[in-house]
């Protein structure tokens, strides 16, 4: 009846593997098989491992697992690294293990023509029987060192692939490939698994190592291009970043939340908003950790939860400043209000930080929380991973409904700007400079309000002190120029209005 | 008389089973200072016993015994190649004494 053949999209199929199903709208193609293919230690067994408990955690889904270079002891004991109980999975024949490694320790002799029709015949026979949906094929490339025939080789994995789109299962094949750029496979695999590609890669960037996935292919179905990086940890296995994929679509707060300084709040027109970004950007000692210290403050007044991520001071240094303006962390830590977390940014890849900022969100489910500093993270990492880093935790943060406050340490202590300002500057709602400011002879303090994504805010750069309790505003500025440059001008006219100035009370 | 024991698998109704078979058959024939036990199986009607084996490609000869066992895949056309990997020798060949 319905002869017309129409152009159908391929259906996907959730893999259930953090930020994969997003940078390939949607999930693999259901009954098709997908490509993987990456260096050695690139983490192509851990995602096609993961591939299949995660279908088999959320949906039920149970899965078969063909080895090729690993024996499947090693493989359950490898796997299980990871936090999964590979083991009892395994028992109870949730995933099947098809071990299709060379019998140890036996000489095989050709003598003749011959097939793999006997491994699509294992492979089958564990799919009906178990009703598997997922397969995942491990290393066919060590398949082609037991055959002197790759032509054979590579006709019969073509047969095996056919045979499991009929079979209806979504199948991943993991290959390695020599390096990083080239030939998408060795011996030429890349000829038969052509409609769909994976490429994992595990670069050396700037001494780090820096991991991506890129979709090379989908035939015949929509995906996002180019590469995103990814992280591989004993909690989760691979958690892909789809940073350039995300999509605005938080809605965005009228509610404005208090920065924890009253006059500030007056320079934002009335508060930040409760799910914006502000970055408090300024020269060492200027005062952004006291900002942070002010913000944290203000949620534990209002018994809000909130989170501090330091990256620059100990525990004890923070504890004991922020005593010093007021507020006992400690305390509030053991009421639950609040919850800091040191570390050294040298003590794992941003890609890691991140993760392990996003666990920790979501673990203790604050309504603010701050970042301090990002210009130490900047340090250890490339430029590129740090953009990255910055609008990964911003989506974060704005989608979760939060409330974020950022420092960022400027390099110089007369205005100028730093690297990372430039860079995430377009990435957060709000800038807030803290400057020193030179006049006659004595350092003063600035504040400025630089943007306020959707709101009025004062234009004017005002004195604060850093006083005894804490963060004092004071006025603006009056009769010179030239602050954030660095080089304050004096614009008096006369020496009486300079005068003037200098003793009455401006208005601000 | 030595006792070889094979376990020959094959898929289903396929050429190269069937020369596989015929191929042995008549290796059989030739070496009749040997007592062979053959057993053979096809991977269609007895998976699990293939999944056993680790059988990936078909035909597969498996000599289980005398140790070591060893296997031989391919549809045993290449005469020489077979009689070398199950060490036959010819009946003139076998001296007095030995086995």
């Amino acid at each position: 009846m319905t002869d017309v053949k129409k152009h159908v999209e391929i259906e996907k199929l959730a893999s259930g593997i953090d930020g994969l199903d997003q940078i390939c709208q949607g999930g693999l193609p259901k009954g098709r098989s997908t490509l993987i293919s990456g260096t050695a230690g690139s983490g192509k067994t851990v995602l096609a491992a993961q591939f299949l408990i995660k279908g088999l955690e959320n949906w039920g889904e149970k899965g078969v697992l063909v080895s090729f270079e690993e024996r499947p002891q090693d493989m359950i004991h490898n796997v299980s690294a990871f936090g999964w109980n590979f083991q009892e999975t395994v028992d109870k024949g949730d995933i099947s293990i098809i071990d299709a490694t060379p019998v140890a320790g036996e000489v095989t002799v050709e003598a003749g023509r011959y097939d793999l029709a006997a491994l699509m015949a294992r492979i089958e026979y564990v799919i009906t029987q178990t009703g598997a949906k997922r397969v995942a094929i491990d290393a066919i490339s060590a398949l082609f060192p037991q055959f002197s025939d790759h032509q054979m080789v590579r006709q019969e994995l073509q047969r095996v692939v056919n045979g499991l789109r009929e079979l209806d299962v979504t199948t991943i094949i993991t290959m390695e490939r020599e390096a990083e750029d080239g030939q998408i496979a060795r011996f030429g695999v890349e000829e038969f698994v052509t409609d769909n590609v994976l490429l994992l890669r595990n670069r050396l960037e700037a001494e780090k190592r820096r991991r991506t996935i890129e979709v090379l292919k989908f035939r015949g179905t929509a995906h996002h291009k180019g590469e995103f990086p990814f992280t591989i940890d004993e909690q989760e296995g691979v958690t892909i970043m789809p940073l350039s994929a995300m999509e605005l679509t938080q809605k965005s707060s009228e509610t404005r939340i208090s920065s924890g300084v009253r006059e500030l709040d007056i320079m934002c027109g009335g508060g930040m908003f409760r799910d914006s970004i502000v970055l408090i950007s300024g020269a060492t000692g200027t005062g952004k950790t006291l900002m942070v210290t002010e913000f944290m403050k203000s949620a534990v007044e209002k018994k809000e939860r909130s989170l501090l991520f330091a990256f620059e001071e100990s525990r004890y240094q923070l504890i004991r400043n922020a005593r010093s303006w007021g507020i006992d962390y400690e305390e509030a830590e053991r009421q639950g209000y609040l919850r800091i977390i040191c570390s050294y940014p040298e003590s794992k890849g941003l890609e890691d930080h991140l993760i392990y900022i996003q666990r920790e969100i979501d673990k203790f489910k604050p309504t603010r929380i701050a970042v301090d500093s990002l210009s130490a993270l900047e340090r250890v990492s490339t430029l590129k991973s740090f953009r990255e880093f910055v609008i990964g935790i911003t989506s974060f943060v704005k989608q979760r409904e939060m409330a974020g406050m950022f420092t960022n340490t400027t390099a110089m202590l007369m205005g100028g700007e730093s690297v990372t300002e430039t860079h995430i500057s377009t990435i957060t709602d709000s800038i807030i400079l803290l400057r020193y400011v030179e006049l006659h002879g004595e350092m003063h303090r600035g504040v400025t309000v630089l943007k306020m994504r959707g709101s009025w805010h004062d234009k004017y750069i005002r004195e604060y002190v850093v006083g005894e309790h804490g963060m004092e505003i004071k006025d603006a500025f009056q009769g010179v120029a030239g602050i954030l440059a660095g080089n304050p001008v004096y614009t008096y006219r006369d020496e009486r209005s300079q005068l003037k100035q200098m003793f009455d009370e401006p208005d601000a | 008389m030595k006792t070889i024991v094979l376990r020959l698998y094959l898929t289903g109704q396929s050429a190269y089973g069937l020369e596989a078979r015929s191929n042995l058959r008549a290796l059989i024939k030739e070496f009749t200072d040997y007592n062979f036990e053959l057993e053979v199986l096809d991977v269609l009607e007895d998976p699990q016993m293939a999944i056993e084996d680790k059988v990936i490609a078909t035909p597969t000869l498996i000599k289980r015994q005398p140790l070591p066992t060893c296997r031989i895949v391919g549809d045993l056309s290449d005469k020489a190649r077979v009689v070398r990997a199950l060490s036959l020798r010819a009946a003139d060949e076998i001296q007095p004494g030995t086995e």
